[in-house]
């Protein structure tokens, strides 16, 4: 796949190009990632999604350097945060990136943080690590960051244990910790999927307000449409280890040209009034990632599947877009329904004139 | 709505279920709830974690013991504690669909024995009808005959609910409690999952309590939609008329923070802030449960607790005489 990356090098905070990652098991070798390349926008959102196993939290992983090797290895490709190559980076370097330069919240807050210590000496150990602060010092600091995720009476909250927040107020005790450093980049994996709706408004809307005012970038791994239709600017679609469809969040939801990314809208309801919406579920389950297809992965599922899809994976195709803005990212699928010769197929927004990016 | 329509299967009057912590304390998991539940409707029950959901369908069925109030199945009340004879009798007519079809299928039972169980516990039983049956039910939910020999972690979680589906469905019950049945799979398979439940309501004329948190899965697979905070109900009504023009300022801020899958709507939402978290159920006080969190509040809702009353819907395109709203805040009173 080609590089993604159509604009000045500055414009991103962070390139992913063609990167692999393999595990070892006793059933054989996973291939979990395969062939990804992205690009995250300075100050913007980026969503990965996918379901389960499609490789979107190991992507992740694999960029801040927590894939377990072995059995982890990265094969291939690499990932740039600015100028520096983060694929390959000695540990002590890459404990200087991660918590400075980029911070990371997880699905389930309480398993991040240690039971036994008080939530403020936690976020204190943070400070002294990456900036060498005082434990006087520290704990000013502390309070002040419980105070920017909106955290009341930070000084008491501070001296209370993990068992005495609740799972939100936990979360937002995770993106205070990832904050402590000022990071270009947040990630985030499925940060809400563990709390309930009025929570989840509530930790996104932080997460935006901490956006506009530190300009961060954010990845967001979900796979909660909604979540993805509310946070982001860029969208990357994952399915078996692959993207297979990038572009602005409007490109995905409504001028879709994968047939996963329309099947994934499909499947999921839409708040519109009247029940004329049918919701129609995707049909079968995700390839084997022990021996990986050698064609599209969403082959066996497609309900548009042609003979080529199950001999080769295209590479991505550029779509032309009509009511697109100037500032949007190019919106690329990789199916062979974007070629020129491609059948044209109702639902999919097609190419007038198909053109492989290579 | 108070049973005189004649197609009540299911009430529960003034149910209660509290657990006690010590001498002093008790969780009021399920304060007073009177709820009506028609033949052969879908009743979504939502509500944030904690609201006393799971409990309120658990204690329907018998699985927890009532702490006061009744539960009235086609008219007759049904035990405040279950014998063991009470629910090889229950059993047969209600069944309860779990959430994680991971820890509720016995690892060491295959598939097929996991569904037979229900039909076997009766004295009647022959293997082979038995054998018959198991098999019919794995078509009926998607699955193939050869799936009965297999072990609960030979099947992906979209298969393994199916067979929690079958396991429930294969004494014919007339109600199902479907307990957050699709909260731990994929997008792609909860659409699955969802038709298959709605294709079983139409062919065997099921009636259902659906538990989920997922406020847009609820009103699309719901006739009814009840809403819980903290043990009690806030409000009951058609289901697109409650999503679409909820009452109850807790209705109203559980829509408003449900994200809809489109850019173009959320783009253009009300910054309006959600405020607070669900409090403590411990010994919960007089007045409105909301009143802590409501923007609506008045000094009323901190003294007198509102009950659920009819409020009309004017706009309401639901002609059924069921439909009537239900709303406890005093708002409406």
């Amino acid at each position: 796949m080609s590089s993604p990356h159509d604009y000045a090098p500055h414009d991103y905070a962070m390139t992913v190009d063609h990167l692999e990652v393999e595990f070892d098991t006793y059933g054989g070798t996973v291939h979990a990632v395969r062939d990804v390349s992205f690009g995250l926008r300075r100050g913007k959102t980026l969503a990965i999604v996918g379901e389960s196993g499609c490789g979107k939290s190991v992507t992740v992983q694999a960029l801040m350097g927590l894939i377990p090797m072995p059995p982890g290895r990265i094969t291939r490709g690499s990932a740039k945060l600015g100028d520096t190559e983060l694929i390959g980076l000695r540990e002590r370097t890459l404990n200087r990136i991660r918590g400075n330069r980029i911070g990371m919240i997880f699905q389930d807050p309480m398993t991040s943080l240690n039971p036994t210590m008080r939530i403020g000496d936690q976020i204190v150990e943070t400070l002294r690590v990456h900036r060498g602060m005082s434990i006087r010092e520290g704990f000013k600091e502390a309070e002040r960051l419980l105070d920017r995720v909106r955290i009341s009476e930070a000084q008491e909250r501070a001296r209370q244990y993990p068992f005495e927040f609740s799972g939100g107020m936990l979360q937002r005790v995770m993106i205070a910790v990832a904050l402590a450093c000022s990071p270009e980049v947040l990630i985030a994996d499925e940060p809400t999927t563990a709390l309930d709706v009025t929570i989840q408004a509530q930790i996104l809307d932080l997460m935006q307000a901490l956006q506009r005012e530190e300009g961060m970038s954010i990845i967001l791994i979900t796979h909660d449409l909604g979540v993805v239709a509310r946070m982001a600017d860029d969208v990357a679609v994952m399915y078996a280890g692959q993207i297979v469809e990038t572009g602005s969040v409007e490109a995905i939801f409504h001028r879709g040209g994968h047939p996963y990314t329309l099947g994934l809208r499909r499947a999921t309801p839409s708040n519109a009034p009247g029940r004329a919406q049918q919701l129609e579920p995707i049909a079968g389950s995700p390839p084997d990632l022990f021996h990986p297809p050698a064609g599209c992965g969403y082959f066996a599922r497609c309900p548009h599947a042609m003979r080529i899809c199950e001999r080769r994976m295209p590479e991505p195709f550029e779509l032309t877009e009509v009511s697109g803005r100037a500032d949007e990212i190019r919106h690329r699928a990789r199916c062979w329904l974007q070629h020129a010769q491609a059948p044209r197929t109702e639902g999919v927004n097609q190419n007038d004139a198909g053109r492989e990016v290579s | 709505m108070t049973g005189t329509t004649g197609n009540v299967l299911l009430e529960s009057r003034n149910l209660k279920r509290y657990f006690r912590l010590d001498h002093l304390r008790y969780v009021h998991a399920v304060d007073d709830v009177s709820l009506v539940i028609h033949t052969n409707e879908i009743l979504g029950l939502v509500g944030e974690s904690g609201s006393g959901k799971s409990t309120f369908g658990k204690t329907l069925l018998g699985l927890h013991d009532k702490t006061a109030g009744e539960v009235l199945y086609r008219g007759e009340v049904l035990p405040a504690r279950y014998r063991s004879a009470d629910f090889q009798r229950f059993a047969r007519s209600m069944q309860m669909i779990f959430q994680d079809p991971y820890s509720s299928l016995n690892p060491r039972m295959t598939a097929g024995e996991i569904i037979a169980e229900g039909l076997r516990l009766r004295s009647d039983a022959k293997p082979q009808a038995v054998r018959d049956e198991v098999a019919r039910w794995l078509g009926q939910v998607g699955l193939s005959p050869d799936h009965g020999s297999r072990y609960p972690h030979e099947f992906s979680g979209g298969q393994r609910q199916r067979i929690g589906i079958a396991r429930a469905m294969i004494v014919e019950p007339e109600f199902v409690v479907c307990d957050e049945p699709i909260s731990a799979l994929d997008v792609s398979v909860q659409a699955q999952v969802i038709n298959l439940l709605a294709d079983l309501k139409f062919k065997f004329g099921l009636t259902m309590l659906f538990i989920a948190h997922d406020l847009s899965m609820v009103r699309y697979v719901s006739d009814r939609m009840a809403v819980m905070y903290l043990g009690a109900l806030a409000e009951v009504g058609p289901a697109d008329d409650v999503f679409f023009r909820p009452m109850h300022p807790y209705t109203q801020m559980l829509v408003a923070s449900n994200p809809e899958p489109d850019p173009v709507v959320e783009r253009h939402r009300s910054p309006e802030p959600i405020q607070g978290e669900i409090p403590s159920p411990i010994n919960v006080g007089p007045g409105c449960r909301f009143a802590g969190r409501c923007p609506k509040v008045m000094d009323r809702c901190r003294q007198t607790t509102p009950e659920l009353l009819p409020v009309r819907d004017l706009n309401s395109r639901d002609l059924n005489s069921n439909a009537t709203r239900q709303v406890a805040c005093h708002l409406y009173g």
